[in-house]
């Protein structure tokens, strides 16, 4: 049982996690460091639906299936956004987001 | 009674038309002529047919000739009251209008197997031709006002394409264009009277507008506008319409410059049919005109009158045949008009109507037949002008004694048609207007002048040197020309009051001697004038010519109406309104949209910029976004 803890170290966390993904989605060159950033900021949001659901509406189950559905989402993006980083590795043979800027004006 | 099929006389040639203009090109030029004179034999039989089934077969009902609607149909069904039918509507004018289109169209046809052989674009004639006499067929059987006026503006743009037939031909193209903008100016006339009618009667059927018993005209008879009824504002301009197609004064320029089409074009369209479409239409709603504005009729007694005097005139300083001609025909239509504008509506009041319809019936015949034997002659010289010809006589037998016939015709040397038809205009006209009568019987002493001045001066006169013998034309050309010689010479002792008169009633025409003797007389005056003046060559004609001095010189250039046309469009509206309205529109509509389109694009030249391809940018960008959004509603919720 989770009750000894309160809910603030919870959010203490997943704002980490959060700010932590945005950092890395920034400052990141990597497409797959970027992809995992994303990740994060998902799980982030992942862990407030629970604990938010937990604490708040106990007998309630809205906040867990929500997290289900953004974990199943979560997968089948990363499936996609790997498709997407083969072929630009194909095409560039580089992951570095700086080589990808052909689509501009 | 079953007349369901009279739409087979128009959708035959409409399919022809079809045909031929989409699928033409693919076989010999000859093909399509051939289909489209097939096509219109039917179309002939049929017409006659019908006329045979209304006149004989079923006749009279009740006293008079009743209004048949053989065929309707929805075409547009706008609002509950507003809907727009498309039939076919058979009453004595209407079917007698399907013989004479139908007769002269054919001939016409034949005819240019032969005139057009050869020309480059002998298919798309065809395809004009049939549908010229589509539309034309559908202008008379209209069952409403506004099918009227489809066919209309369809005959109208099929006398286009027909006068721009030669369009390599500057001087076509801008006859082309006159033709159809001055048409076009006075439909305006016609629409706006069709508006106005429709919008106090709320309705378009002729069944009911040509009652003036009917209940619809209850509530136009009391509003009035500018000193006249509203009613009369709508058929004068309805006979704006009229005047427009028919060539009378002062939207008659159109007409002379359109003999620049093929000659077989201007026997059908701008002789015998499309420009007695005014006259038609008046007569489609006489019994409007002498119900609710007899001073509308007698506007148009005096436009006639006018113009018959004014077109004849001219006619005798002309040197181009076919120019005559038109000039010729435009003082015909005038006596029609002049008629119409006469006449009264019961029984033996109605002869007026009965004379003109009668006109416009032997017109059709004699004037068609003028214009192709003008084109038989242009065929064997190969020119216009009179000055190129003389002596035809002994080359072009057919052609001169088919010509002759159409002369005394015109002329009204009894008993060829135009001597019936004319008499009885002219006893309309001394019934009705001694001033508009004496004017008519100086018209036909000049009609006989210039007609046999044009015949002496083809067929007799000096013969010039030609550069190969003139030769007849082929027999597809001269079998239509003995048959309209024909019915020139013979049409004239059909009973016509039996048939077509103003109130479906027949009644019994009579030959009135006191004024006939007179007018033959004044014919044949006109005749001698023309025999001794160009029966030889005779230096009298320029001794006569230079002693008539500037009033030659006047009438020569047709009164100079053309340049006043030119002054009143080039330099008053081009300078006052057209010009400024073209500067309002280059600089003011044009600036402003041109205006935006730079902003626009000096702006987005600027902001491009930010589309820069770099993942980061547009990442921080999104990111920089989302917490401003946060920022805001945090804001708006504490």
């Amino acid at each position: 049982m989770i009750s000894g803890i309160p809910i603030t170290h919870f959010l203490i966390v997943s704002t980490l996690m959060f700010f932590t993904g945005i950092y890395g989605f920034l400052t990141r060159r990597n497409l797959i460091t970027m992809l995992m950033s994303i990740e994060l900021i998902l799980n982030s949001v992942n862990i407030n639906f629970v604990v938010f659901n937990r604490y708040l509406y106990p007998d309630q189950l809205q906040g867990h299936f929500f997290a289900l559905f953004i974990i199943a989402i979560a997968a089948a993006e990363a499936s996609v956004a790997i498709a997407l980083i083969i072929n630009i590795y194909r095409r560039f043979t580089s992951i570095d987001s700086d080589t990808v800027n052909e689509m501009k004006y | 009674m079953n007349y369901f099929y009279t739409i087979w006389i128009l959708l035959i040639p409409l399919l022809v038309f079809i045909f031929t203009g989409l699928a033409g090109n693919r076989f010999k030029p000859r093909v399509s002529g051939w289909i489209g004179t097939a096509g219109l034999t039917v179309s002939f039989v049929l017409s006659i047919l019908t006329a045979w089934k209304y006149f004989f077969a079923d006749g009279i009902t009740g006293g008079a000739y009743p209004t048949i609607v053989a065929a309707k149909t929805t075409w547009l069904n706008l609002t509950e009251f507003l809907r727009i039918d498309m039939g076919v509507m058979l009453d004595p004018i209407s079917v007698m209008m399907l013989v004479v289109i139908s007769t002269v169209s054919l001939m016409v046809h034949i005819y240019s197997l032969g005139y057009m052989e050869g020309e480059r674009g002998f298919a798309r004639f065809y395809s004009f031709l049939s549908l010229f006499t589509f539309s034309m067929l559908g202008l008379v059987v209209a069952t409403n006002i506004f099918q009227m006026y489809i066919f209309w503006e369809l005959v109208g743009v099929s006398s286009y394409l027909l006068i721009g037939f030669y369009y390599q031909r500057p001087s076509a193209v801008a006859a082309s264009k006159k033709a159809f903008i001055v048409t076009r100016f006075a439909d305006l006339g016609f629409l706006i009277g069709i508006l106005l009618l429709s919008f106090y009667t709320r309705t378009f059927e002729f069944t009911e507008l040509t009652n003036p018993q009917s209940p619809v005209f209850t509530g136009i008879t009391s509003v009035s506008f500018m000193g006249l009824s509203v009613i009369t504002w709508a058929l004068l301009l309805i006979f704006m319409g009229g005047a427009g197609k028919s060539a009378m004064f002062p939207l008659h320029i159109w007409l002379p410059d359109a003999m620049e089409g093929p000659t077989p074009v201007s026997a059908l369209i701008h002789a015998a049919t499309m420009v007695v479409a005014g006259v038609y239409l008046v007569a489609r709603m006489f019994p409007i005109y002498i119900a609710y504005s007899p001073n509308a009729l007698t506007v148009i007694a005096w436009v006639g009158g006018f113009t018959s005097l004014f077109a004849a005139a001219i006619a005798c300083t002309q040197f181009d045949i076919k120019r005559v001609l038109a000039y010729s025909t435009l003082s015909q239509i005038g006596y029609m008009m002049l008629a119409l504008g006469v006449s009264g509506y019961e029984g033996e009041l109605g002869l007026g109507y009965m004379a003109s319809m009668f006109h416009l019936f032997t017109h059709a015949m004699f004037k068609a037949l003028l214009f192709l034997c003008a084109g038989s002659v242009i065929h064997a010289v190969h020119s216009n002008y009179l000055n190129d010809m003389g002596g035809l006589r002994k080359y072009l037998p057919v052609t001169h004694i088919t010509f002759l016939v159409a002369c005394l015709s015109i002329s009204g040397i009894p008993p060829f048609a135009g001597f019936f038809s004319k008499d009885e205009i002219l006893v309309a006209a001394w019934e009705h207007n001694r001033i508009l009568f004496a004017v008519e019987y100086l018209v036909a002493g000049l009609t006989a002048f210039y007609m046999f001045r044009i015949y002496f001066g083809i067929f007799w006169n000096k013969t010039p040197h030609y550069h190969h013998t003139p030769h007849e034309s082929p027999v597809t050309m001269t079998l239509p020309l003995i048959f309209l010689a024909l019915g020139s010479a013979f049409t004239g002792f059909i009973p016509f009051g039996n048939f077509v008169t103003a109130d479906h009633k027949p009644f019994e025409p009579q030959l009135h001697l006191n004024i006939a003797i007179p007018s033959v007389l004044v014919a044949l005056a006109g005749i001698i004038t023309a025999y001794a003046l160009y029966r030889k060559e005779n230096t009298a004609v320029t001794r006569i010519v230079s002693s008539l001095g500037s009033f030659y010189k006047v009438v020569y250039n047709k009164f100079y109406i053309d340049e006043m046309y030119l002054f009143v469009t080039r330099r008053i509206l081009f300078n006052l309104v057209s010009r400024p309205v073209a500067w309002f529109d280059r600089h003011i509509v044009d600036g402003t949209m041109n205006g935006i389109g730079r902003v626009i694009t000096v702006s987005s030249e600027k902001i491009k910029t930010v589309q820069s391809g770099q993942l980061h940018h547009y990442a921080l960008a999104f990111v920089s976004g989302a917490i401003i959004l946060v920022l805001i509603i945090l804001y708006k919720l504490s």
